[in-house]
């Protein structure tokens, strides 16, 4: 099924959470953010947010800046 | 204990110096810029990770937590929605909920959009958020975005990395005559005399971030904003002469030898 990560398709094989989407892209969920169709996930939450198809995800860290 | 400390949002800094992590030659030279500082608080952005190559080293790696606090900027946001969205994802990464506060009005000059910056603190105000709002030398806006709850005000020298120094100082000091939160001169400080210049002016503090990355030897410039910060503020408190139109000796007047052409009736000495 296909979602919109980081405002791009991509394919994952069915619903998951957003701690599984994490570590199937090697992420380290400690340093990140996420947003699940704008709305942004508190980290307790990554366990039980679902990933369904058509969503949007994005996910964010800290970069420099002024 | 901290003498003359800077305090915002019941949080004390002994460093009234804010730097950036922006346009870096490297993250190394960050970390090194940072130490010679003495900033206790920096900020960063919040960008999308890359998902397709994460091999990237961590920012945070290169900070030291111990002694700096981490401030989130909603840099690069056009709209109040978008820089919300942006201060709450900045917040979930867990360090705290602390916002320096960026809506952009114009691409060119990166000045700030101010009808959508007072919504946008009014919102996150709202949320619990500590709201540093990043805007113009005008205080008009800055007692507006105060009375919405910003925990400081921030108010531009100059455009953002434009090195032009601090454009209106009687504006600054108007703001900071009438504010009762925090001012931190943020925005177009290119080299120490214009932070000098902000501190004595009465500025709280000074946050900079090109003015000391894209120095040709960022190490060198850091050492230098800080003891500018340091100088600035030392000045402002020592409270300065006012200024003259016309000179004021400074030696006495009483006690001079007789000049000589008076002596010798007209002869002037060889």
């Amino acid at each position: 099924m296909t979602i919109r990560l980081n405002g791009e398709p991509f394919e994952i094989a069915g619903p998951v959470t957003i701690s599984a989407l994490l570590a199937e892209l090697k992420i380290d969920s400690r340093i990140v953010a996420v947003e699940h169709n704008v709305v942004v996930v508190k980290r307790q939450q990554y366990d039980s947010t679902m990933v369904r198809e058509g969503d949007e995800i994005e996910i964010v860290r800290f970069v420099g800046g002024g | 204990m901290i003498s003359d400390p800077l305090v915002i949002a019941g949080r004390t800094f002994g460093s009234r110096l804010v730097v950036g992590t922006g346009k870096y030659p490297s993250n190394a030279v960050m970390a090194d810029a940072h130490r010679a500082s003495g900033a206790e608080m920096v900020t960063v952005a919040v960008r999308r990770v890359n998902v397709s190559d994460k091999s990237k080293e961590s920012l945070i790696d290169y900070i030291d937590r111990d002694r700096i606090f981490i401030l989130p900027n909603t840099a690069g946001c056009y709209t109040a929605e978008d820089a919300i969205r942006t201060a709450r994802l900045g917040r979930e990464v867990g360090l705290s909920n602390w916002v320096k506060l960026e809506v952009i009005g114009d691409e060119r000059t990166l000045f700030p959009d101010n009808v959508a910056l007072l919504e946008a603190t009014r919102v996150l105000v709202g949320e619990g958020f500590v709201v540093l709002p990043y805007t113009n030398d005008d205080p008009v806006i800055c007692r507006k975005l105060e009375e919405a709850g910003a925990a400081a005000v921030m108010p531009l020298g100059a455009p953002i990395g434009s090195g032009l120094g601090i454009q209106n100082p009687n504006n600054i000091r108007i703001i900071k005559d009438q504010a009762r939160v925090p001012v931190i001169v943020d925005a177009g400080v290119g080299t120490a005399s214009d932070a000098a210049i902000a501190m004595e002016l009465g500025a709280d503090g000074v946050l900079m971030n090109t003015a000391i990355a894209l120095a040709t030897d960022p190490v060198a410039m850091a050492s230098a904003m800080k003891l500018a910060v340091e100088a600035g503020r030392l000045a402002y408190r020592a409270g300065r002469i006012p200024m003259r139109p016309y000179a004021s000796a400074s030696s006495p007047v009483d006690g001079r030898i007789t000049p000589v052409a008076v002596a010798a009736g007209g002869r002037a000495g060889a």
